[in-house]
């Protein structure tokens, strides 16, 4: 390669020109830079101590430099209600990024890079005919891939509205700041980045900010309200500006990161959220990556696709943990209720990259003390063990399985139908089986467990084979019996159209749920759990009176002392259809119609949706209808391990979990 | 973890001699199947018309299309098809479907591209319905393709990439069996592209095969295997990922690519 062009003297695009110019002295490398050396937005940037490794190998030198200039610190503080809470053993550091910039240009420049400040490059295609590779590290805004077609960047926003100040109050450690006010709550993410100065940004949602007027006053005014809101915290320190606006995190994927002779690295390439502070590392090793593969392949198009091979699956793993954790802070306005332990758990495990186990390595006292918070004794065991009390119940542990050698608090089988045409399978059991329920509630506490008993009919989703096949799979027309449903059409292909169930049907139905509520009381069975999810009759009928008159009916039946639970579709995974607000709403009808447990599903109202699974999908969707609904939760979703149970209970993201294999 | 081989269906030119010598030594070899790929609007071998011709010359080793195109056929001429070649091979298809990734395909079978997901659907519905022993595997990423592997499958046909790619696709198959409350768990199968006697020719081939993909291209002819290290690497990797089955596709038609990639597995 005789000539690379970098556009913008950012983190990406001097620490790329760095690393060429150290790899082979003869390739000429150009940095164009629209700013001065030595104009620059923002303040700190912190590094976590893993992305550290990476830039020793890769330069010794700027290494040396950049890590003797920074702030450390190993505690993260939660400053919540009256209560400030610490964590410690996670390991950051923290640069001014004029600071940073300021040893990347210098080594640069030292190695023989040439740096072209000033100079705001417009039109792309000269720069493209004078270099044999052209660097796109000129940041969100990117002219490069805005302009060069064949990249086909998504771009919008993640998270809530934000403003970046800087302070000389000085924190010794990573500061969270939750502060209620009369328009709504106020967020502060702060770091000390040297002796002298610390990162400030303060962020609300869109609501909160124009309840308090903030979209209409000037930069000093924003200021000047934010400097009054943390006055305490502040003590008499001052806020600082430096263009700080009120914005939103800008959101850029792309599925091509290079074009012919182009290549994009950093934030041109794709961004994170502030609040996982990792876009200037993810832009650092960018460039340490694309270098090698330069260096490995005399092949342009050969190193460019290994660079992006190498590169976008860690880029996507932090973009999935940048919109967890940005959501996470969008909603924190909803968890004002969490008691400060399990608020500031739920804090540090928002990400979902760190859990329960993950935790209590990095600081065994703090998660003792949300572990005896959550127990209430002081030598607690790991928070799955914590018996719920419910319904006037008090289950042993926090797991619930299908079956009782699995060591689970709570066992719930196959729904069993309240009718012989509510089957959804020829051996779905059926209130016909009553008289083995003795039996199985006896089985079952032998075994240490309470039983859960969910009763359910099938609707238009009747009639089929058993799930061995398949699901939805009909029978054929001789073995199949009549189904009935809030509609004619027919569930998916194939599948046998239903009748509109009438009103004596509806009666029926819901002589059945009480029948069967009360075989169960009689029978000792635990708990007891109506099916209104998957597109069966009661979710069928969400839109519609009738499934809170079944659970009204049932009520009286069940017992008071034993606990009633609904498992719900909270959202139908398709556009038109049920919102997960529309979700949250019924929960919150469900618990004041006298149910005390969610379980929480979604999807499959109809045959044709997009979940978006994958470990722990609905995991989320807990968390907001128990904290926005206020009813305890059971939740499944793929949770395969004891440490996930663990980090859903600690943090109040579900009372109970369905764990895979057990 | 089985391993098993494709046939050279796809790759330039194609010819019965070439197909039928290359399933033969593939029945001698160590591999547990013969794999073949779908494409309409490229010179290659109709799936199934291979998958018979391989039945004639083998007696043991399993048959897949990983995938055929199930929309491009009639619902009843893909059961017809599929059915036909397990009963010529005495039950030995897995037939892996998905909707495939190219329109022209569709325009060319003169079937309505935006419904292939409701065509698939329907086509599933009516193969489990009525011909329940043959094995069938779902392939796509999306959502909805997982569940419609979930509803209606046996397990997953994973489209290829390294082994982390296939580790994430297959917790997202698991999470989609589970919450269709599936028993057991779904099969697993993966695949990669493998062309150890002449790389550069196999990688051109990748490029002109997925040229449709745009630079998406260039992304899979890196990943082809062009040696027997990384044939290794990416074998161990994929049975550490809990893949049940792997099917390494050719980028050449040469039949002495099976003694090669032989020679490659049993250095492992
Ligand atoms: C509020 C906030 C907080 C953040 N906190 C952190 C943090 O704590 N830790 C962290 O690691 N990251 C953080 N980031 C992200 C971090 O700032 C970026 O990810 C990082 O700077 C990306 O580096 P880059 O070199 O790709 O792009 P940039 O730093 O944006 O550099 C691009 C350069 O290109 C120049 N340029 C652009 N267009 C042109 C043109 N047409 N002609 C000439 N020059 C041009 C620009 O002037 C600029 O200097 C934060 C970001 C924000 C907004």
């Amino acid at each position: 390669m005789r000539r690379v062009h970098i556009l913008g003297a950012g983190p990406a695009g001097l620490y790329l020109a760095i690393l060429l110019r150290k790899a082979n002295p003869a390739t000429e490398v150009i940095v164009t830079e629209r700013n001065a050396p030595d104009a620059t937005f923002g303040f700190g940037v912190v590094f976590s101590e893993e992305t550290l490794g990476a830039l020793r190998t890769a330069d010794p030198q700027t290494y040396t430099e950049i890590t003797d200039t920074f702030a450390r610190w190993d505690r993260i503080d939660i400053r919540y209600r009256d209560r400030t809470m610490s964590c410690r053993g996670n390991a950051f550091s923290a640069i001014a990024r004029i600071k940073l910039l300021r040893i990347l240009q210098n080594r640069a420049t030292e190695l023989g890079a040439q740096l072209r400040f000033h100079t705001e490059i417009e039109d792309v295609s000269a720069l493209r005919e004078d270099a044999d590779l052209v660097i796109a590290a000129d940041g969100v805004n990117s002219i490069l891939r805005r302009t060069i077609t064949g990249f086909d960047a998504q771009t919008g926003t993640v998270g809530s509205t934000y403003v970046w100040f800087g302070s000389d109050w000085v924190p010794d450690a990573f500061t969270f700041i939750f502060k209620q006010t009369e328009h709504g709550l106020f967020q502060v993410h702060s770091y000390p980045y040297d002796e002298h100065s610390s990162t400030f940004i303060v962020e609300t949602t869109p609501e909160t900010w124009r309840k308090a007027g903030l979209d209409q006053v000037s930069e000093v005014d924003s200021m000047a309200f934010c400097q009054h809101l943390f006055a305490e915290e502040l003590a008499g320190h001052t806020l600082r500006s430096n263009r700080s606006l009120w914005q939103h995190f800008p959101k850029i994927v792309n599925s091509t990161w290079s074009r012919e002779n182009v290549v994009l690295i950093g934030d041109a390439a794709h961004t994170a959220h502030f609040s996982i502070g990792s876009g200037t590392k993810l832009a650092m090793e960018d460039a340490i990556s694309l270098a090698a593969a330069l260096e490995n392949h005399s092949d342009l198009r050969t190193a460019l696709v290994e660079y992006e091979l190498d590169r976008k699956p860690i880029v996507e793993r932090f973009q999935q943990a940048a919109g967890d954790s940005a959501a996470y802070f969008q909603r924190t306005e909803h968890l004002q209720d969490l008691e400060p332990p399990q608020f500031a758990f739920n804090l540090l495990t928002r990400s979902g990259r760190i859990g329960h186990g993950n935790l209590a390595q990095r600081d065994p006292g703090f998660v003792r003390s949300v572990d005896n918070w959550l127990h209430g004794k002081i030598l607690s065991p790991p928070p799955l063990f914590t018996p719920l009390e419910l319904g006037g119940l008090s289950i042993g542990n926090r797991v619930v399985a299908g079956s009782p050698e699995t060591g689970a608090g709570l066992v719930i089988g196959e729904t069993v139908a309240v009718t012989g045409n509510g089957r959804i399978h020829p051996g779905s059991p059926t209130l016909a089986d009553a008289g083995q329920w003795p039996d199985l509630v006896e089985s079952v506490h032998k075994a240490g467990a309470l039983l859960g008993l969910r009763l359910g009919h099938a609707g238009r989703r009747g009639a089929t084979h058993p799930p061995q096949r398949g699901r939805d799979i009909p029978l054929p027309a001789d073995q199949a019996w009549p189904l009935i449903s809030a509609t004619d059409q027919p569930y998916g292909p194939r599948s046998q159209a239903p009748t509109m169930a009438t009103e004596q049907e509806l009666q029926q139905i819901t002589a059945g749920f009480t029948e069967g509520a009360r075989l169960a009381a009689d029978a000792g069975v635990d708990l007891l759990e109506l099916d209104m999810a998957h597109g069966y009759l009661l979710a069928a009928f969400l839109h519609t009176e009738f499934p809170f008159t079944v659970l009204e009916a049932v009520r009286a039946e069940w017992p008071v002392d034993r606990p009633l639970s609904v498992r719900l579709t909270v959202t139908d995974y398709r556009r038109g259809g049920l919102s997960e607000e529309d979700g949250i709403a019924l929960a919150a009808r469900l618990k004041a119609g006298g149910v005390d447990l969610i379980t929480v599903t979604a999807g499959q109202s109809v045959h044709s949706d997009q979940p978006p699974y994958r470990r722990g999908y609905l995991t989320a969707l807990s968390a907001r209808v128990r904290s926005e609904a206020n009813v305890a939760t059971l939740v499944g979703g793929y949770l395969t391990t004891t440490d996930e149970v663990n980090t859903i209970i600690a943090a109040g993201r579900a009372d109970l979990c369905f764990l895979e294999g057990a | 973890m089985r391993i098993g081989i494709g046939l050279p269906n796809t790759t330039p030119g194609p010819n019965p001699a070439v197909l039928l010598d290359w399933a033969r030594k593939a029945e001698d070899g160590p591999f547990s199947t013969l794999g073949v790929l779908d494409r309409l609007v490229y010179d290659s071998v109709e799936p199934f018309t291979a998958l018979a011709a391989a039945a004639g010359a083998t007696t043991r080793i399993g048959l897949a299309t990983m995938i055929a195109i199930g929309p491009l056929r009639g619902s009843a001429m893909l059961a017809k098809q599929a059915t036909s070649v397990n009963g010529l091979s005495g039950g030995r298809l897995t037939l892996g479907l998905a909707v495939g990734a190219r329109k022209d395909d569709y325009v060319q079978a003169g079937v309505e591209h935006r419904r292939r997901g409701a065509i698939l659907d329907d086509q599933l519905a009516h193969l489990r319905a009525e011909h329940p022993e043959l094995p069938v595997l779902v392939g796509g990423g999306s959502g909805q393709a997982l569940s419609r592997m979930a509803r209606y499958a046996d397990g997953y046909a994973h489209g290829g990439g390294p082994p982390r790619a296939f580790a994430s696709a297959a917790a997202k198959a698991r999470a989609a069996w589970a919450e269709f409350d599936r028993p057991g768990e779904p099969l697993l199968w993966g695949q990669a592209y493998f062309g150890l006697g002449d790389p550069d020719t196999g990688s051109a081939y990748l490029r002109d095969y997925y040229a449709f993909t745009g630079p998406f291209a260039d992304t899979i002819a890196a990943g082809n295997l062009t040696s027997a290290r990384a044939v290794k690497d990416l074998v161990r990797g994929y049975a550490a990922e809990g893949c049940q089955e792997l099917i390494l596709l050719p980028t050449l038609s040469d039949p002495s690519e099976v003694d090669r990639l032989a020679d490659a597995l049993g250095s492992l």
